[in-house]
């Protein structure tokens, strides 16, 4: 016995020899303080890229989480810089926050990460560990940008005048419908499914209609934590037109009759929980296998999934529609989502010029692969046709009707990750039965306070 | 006459009340095995199934599916070796294989590090008399039951500042440092009579020898339960691990299947294959002991 | 205890000092990493407590600050009290559990007592964090396990939200700390309950003695040693009952299952308030060492 272990043992000690490939480490720092590659004379200055070893981080926006995916787009980038190498680590929205904390606090944190205003601009840049990205941030590449969309420079860019994203791509956050139910439950008649809106009072009576027709669990405010809470937030905010943030950014107005207004239609309605055993991802979990009939935390990419089954359409075949929050003036302002890159200021000039061209790469060179792998839309409006002849056109264009109603980006404002905890414990507090005007009160007052520092 | 009654019936009410907790003892026992039942058959389970409404308690149709999407969604080298400038690599496998051999260094470092340590220290501190030796119990008596989240801060910086940060040696070496294992080892030492560790040393043997050739084979059960308790709390330290791990390659089996969720759901059958995947080794690890660590643990502790 | 009474004259003194440096080259190893990696961090935790450190700036001295915030947050309250009842109420529990199952299944077949002495133990070894996947699905508030069972049945009249109501959420909690925690007990008493002195129990009978009284008059002393033990241990897991927190509730609904050790890690890495949890690490080290201290005095009395 113990003999054919130790046979078995050696095998593999031989064969993974065999297969192990020995690099020197130095080969390319060491060429950073000697001589710089010549470059090929014909004129392609990107050749003459300093080599250097960096590393992504990408939180998981679209196939941006998926190794193979992500390699493809590495084999583009190093076909055109061969010597700078990337190498990427894969976070959560569950634990990735606690990791880049602990990277930061460790000296460890990673030299480029991907993902959007609310972290790498809000909290990251206003901490002082970003590096300002506004040489790549050209008259050219800003008008290109607010072609598309006039709140996404205003995004990235910090309070102190640094720019510290560079966005790659973006999309609309939405909700969505069991629309087979809702036909069954004759609650269709509440929609203009033309335009995916509906208005507050609609919305109201679909609910009613398909808890009527025997769903006892018609939504759930979600409330344990996490991401996702843009979901909730919209809801609450369009149903009276009441606003999170003010105008400039620099407080929170969740203390208005509007909010308070929709929190107590929402609780007093019937068919909707208030439920603080589950998260965003849960929600979708519930809404995918029949037990919710409807979602607050939605995006193309929930739309476009396939992982359970046909795309749009829950685990038993359902027809999922995608629809604007409910307002009472039909006029939703919707949260966007933004995402692209920051640099971490590590000290190493090499390497920050790396991620730069990397960024470069990614955002100027080559958008359309690197929008297409977000399986979301990109902000500058020269980068078109993205999804020409993909199964998803269509869609797409159908999503895209919803982008009129992108509101304002407020997720920059100071004390984001402090008001994001209030927020849960506001809902949960709601949740529980607490009366609304006070834990909405309690919320103004701890997220204020972070906000003013 | 009436005697002979009443010990006829407390034999009944002992017969009934042992039949009643035979049961209950039962039906307590499926809810501790059903966790495991439920990852191992789920491991197997499509995610329509998995995310059922009503409860699928036997795969309709057993499928390899989430094992095969475990292993091919992330790769990474199945080890690396640095000498100076130099790195080898191994080939690179599917990165769920390189994290399960990374939680086994670490959980089998881990285990003999501190079997070693705590062996060396409990001697002492059960039979030898030496000045400070009442501090130094008393501080590992209180620091017994400190939970990692009180120094985790302090702890973080500290790894930072000695390069270990995002090395399995950040997640070790706090465990080796907790005193648990030299407290059980002390509480057994003492149970060995003194003269035959005086004998020895009579007999002129260093103290050294008189650890290694006496004291330690007669304190070996007390090891093993060592061993396998500080083997067991690594393996499921998912606190340390979170905190100090980051990449791919350095990753352990629990965290590496946290990362492999997309956004904003969560792909139960790939933790449930992950979980399978980790949760098999250990119990073999745990039925082949067995024996050694009933043993082991119960002297130590009746000894206590 | 081996102690003896020391005379200080010179030999004694000379053997004292011999004894002194080879015992610490013993404790030399384990010392190492004790004092680097237990001692030291608890130091600074002690240390930045007085100060205001935050991500991106450097540390500001602010003396007792961080302690007078703490004992007017609510928070830290709540968690203080429901890290004391964790530990208050699972400790008793699972040693009471632990001891009817082992007596229970120490009257069985060997194999049998073999076989559910494994089962008790499986929830130890499967993994923290994937036990605690299959807990919250059976706690789903939708169609969990317990919900299904208990409608089905009829014993309920409604779901019950179990991880989402104030009322239940820490219950829960210790549930599942519970079922991870009784393993090592069981064994431990299993084996305790072997090794009492049979001739006293048959006498005990013979004088007509009922098995209940047999068991608390004479088996029970006898076990004495063992229940000291399992008390440390299990105090000491139900201290470091973080995974489930975390993976299950973050501290919700409404901080009722928010403990000391997780509103740390949330101080910490949520709201980058590095001095403040420390802090509260000192606090939490405090309360620990006095339990763990009258709990050794009494367990050396014995």
């Amino acid at each position: 016995m113990k003999k054919l272990i130790a046979l078995a043992l050696a095998l593999i000690m031989v064969m993974s020899l065999g297969a192990c490939t020995v690099t020197n480490t130095e080969s390319t720092t060491a060429a950073t303080d000697g001589k710089t590659p010549e470059t090929t004379g014909t004129g392609d200055t990107t050749a003459a890229a300093a080599p250097a070893e960096i590393s992504l981080w990408t939180y998981p926006i679209g196939k941006w989480g998926d190794q193979e995916t992500v390699n493809e787009l590495l084999a583009n980038f190093n076909a055109a810089y061969p010597n700078i190498k990337v190498n990427v680590e894969y976070l959560t929205y569950q634990d990735g926050d606690d990791k880049v904390n602990t990277a930061i606090e460790g000296n460890a944190a990673p030299d480029l990460i991907m993902e959007g205003p609310e972290r790498l601009v809000a909290n990251w840049g206003a901490k002082g560990k970003m590096v300002d990205l506004s040489d790549l941030w050209t008259e050219e590449t800003k008008a290109d940008i607010e072609a598309n969309n006039a709140s996404v420079a205003a995004a990235c860019k910090w309070s102190d005048g640094a720019y510290y994203e560079y966005p790659l791509c973006m999309t609309t956050h939405c909700m969505a419908i069991n629309k087979t139910v809702f036909e069954q439950a004759g609650a269709m008649q509440y929609i203009d499914e033309e335009t995916h809106t509906w208005t507050t009072e609609n919305f109201l009576k679909a609910v009613q209609a398909v808890y009527d027709a025997g769903h006892k669990d018609v939504g759930a405010i979600y409330c344990s934590g996490q991401g996702g809470d843009q979901g909730t937030r919209a809801i609450i905010n369009n149903m009276y037109n009441g606003t999170f943030t003010n105008a400039d950014f620099t407080g929170y107005t969740i203390n208005t009759p509007e909010n308070i207004k929709a929190l107590e239609a929402l609780v007093a309605q019937d068919g909707i929980n208030f439920d603080p055993a589950i998260n965003g991802g849960e929600e979708i979990t519930l809404f995918r296998n029949g037990t919710l009939q409807m979602a607050f935390c939605w995006n193309i990419a929930q739309q476009l999934n396939s992982d359970n089954g046909e795309a749009g359409h829950t685990n038993n075949g359902d027809e999922i529609m995608f629809m604007a929050f409910p307002s009472d003036d039909n006029a939703p302002e919707l949260c966007g989502g933004i995402w692209g890159f920051g640099v971490f200021n590590n000290g190493d000039d090499a390497k920050i010029e790396a991620a730069k061209t990397f960024i470069k790469f990614m955002c100027d060179e080559d958008p359309a692969t690197a929008v297409k792998a977000s399986t979301y839309f990109p902000v500058k409006a020269s980068v078109t046709g993205v999804y020409a002849g993909e199964d998803s056109e269509a869609v797409m264009n159908e999503y895209a009707k919803l982008s009129t109603y992108l509101g304002a980006y407020y997720q920059v404002v100071p004390g984001w990750a402090t008001a994001r905890t209030e927020w849960w414990n506001m809902l949960q507090k709601i949740g529980s039965g607490e009366d609304v005007a006070t834990a909405v009160a309690t919320f103004d007052t701890n997220a204020n306070a972070a906000a003013a520092g | 006459m009436n005697e002979k009654k009443l010990t006829k019936n407390n034999a009944a009410k002992t017969k009934a009340y042992y039949t009643i907790s035979f049961v209950l003892v039962a039906i307590i026992a499926i809810l501790f095995a059903f966790p495991l039942y439920w990852i191992l058959t789920g491991a197997f389970k499509t995610g329509a199934e998995i995310n059922a409404t009503t409860p699928v308690w036997v795969p309709s149709e057993w499928v390899m599916d989430n094992f095969t999407r475990l292993m091919s969604k992330r790769t990474a080298p199945l080890f690396e070796l640095t000498f100076g400038k130099f790195v080898i690599a191994g080939p690179v496998v599917p990165a769920a294989i390189r994290w399960l051999v990374n939680t086994v260094f670490m959980s089998v470092s881990s285990m003999l590090l501190t079997c070693l340590t705590a062996a060396m220290a409990g001697y002492v501190l059960a039979k030898k008399n030496f000045w400070g030796r009442g501090i130094v119990f008393s501080l590992i008596v209180c620091a017994m039951a400190l939970p990692k989240q009180v120094i985790l801060i302090p702890l973080l910086r500290e790894m930072s500042t000695l390069k270990l940060y995002d090395t399995i040696w950040a997640v070790i070496f706090p465990i080796v440092g907790w005193p648990f294992g030299v407290f059980l080892l002390k509480q057994f030492a003492e149970g060995i009579p003194t003269e035959m560790v005086e004998a020895c040393r009579i007999d002129g043997a260093s103290e050294w020898r008189t650890f290694t050739d006496v004291m330690f084979p007669m304190i070996k059960p007390g090891v093993g339960a060592c061993a396998i308790f500080t083997f067991i709390n690594s393996w499921n330290d998912y606190f340390m691990q979170l905190i100090m791990l980051t990449s791919n390659k350095n990753l352990t089996i629990s965290l590496g299947i946290a990362t492999m969720q997309a956004e904003n759901s969560t792909d139960f059958g790939l933790l449930m294959a992950g979980s399978a995947l980790a949760a098999v080794p250990i119990i073999i690890v745990f039925l082949i002991f067995q024996k050694y660590f009933t043993k082991g643990i119960t002297m130590g502790a009746v000894k206590g | 205890m081996a102690n003896q009474k020391v005379t200080y004259n010179k030999k004694t003194r000379k053997l004292m000092i011999h004894e002194t440096v080879t015992s610490y080259l013993f404790l030399l190893p384990f010392l190492l990493f004790f004092a680097g990696f237990v001692i030291y961090p608890m130091f600074m935790c002690l240390f930045t407590s007085f100060f205001d450190a935050t991500m991106g700036r450097e540390d500001i001295f602010i003396g007792f600050d961080n302690y007078k915030t703490l004992f007017n947050d609510p928070v830290f309250w709540k968690a203080l009290w429901n890290t004391l009842i964790i530990v208050v109420v699972s400790v008793p529990v699972t040693c009471a559990f632990s001891l009817w199952v082992a007596s229970v299944i120490s009257k069985m077949h060997v194999a049998a007592t073999s076989a559910f002495r494994c089962i008790f133990y499986l929830p130890v070894v499967t993994g923290s964090v994937a036990v605690t996947m299959v807990w919250k699905w059976m706690f789903n508030n939708y169609y969990g396990i317990f919900n299904y069972i208990g409608t089905s049945t009829g014993m309920l009249e409604k779901n019950i939200n179990w991880l989402g109501d104030e009322r239940f959420a820490l219950a829960c909690i210790i549930l599942i700390l519970l079922t991870t925690s009784v393993g090592q007990p069981i064994v431990l008493y299993v084996s305790a309950l072997d090794n009492v002195d049979r001739s006293l129990v048959e006498a005990a009978e013979v004088d007509g003695a009922t098995q209940m009284q047999a068991f608390w008059k004479i088996k029970w002393p006898q076990m004495m040693p063992t229940t000291l033990y399992i008390l440390v241990i299990t105090t000491i897991n139900s201290f470091q009952c973080f995974a489930l927190i975390q993976l299950l509730t973050s501290g919700g609904p409404n901080n009722s299952t928010m403990t000391i050790m997780y509103y740390i890690y949330y101080n910490a890495f949520k709201l980058y308030k590095y001095g403040y949890g420390n802090a509260m690490g000192v606090i939490l080290a405090l309360v620990i060492a006095a339990l763990s201290a009258v709990q050794f005095k009494l367990g050396q009395e014995k």
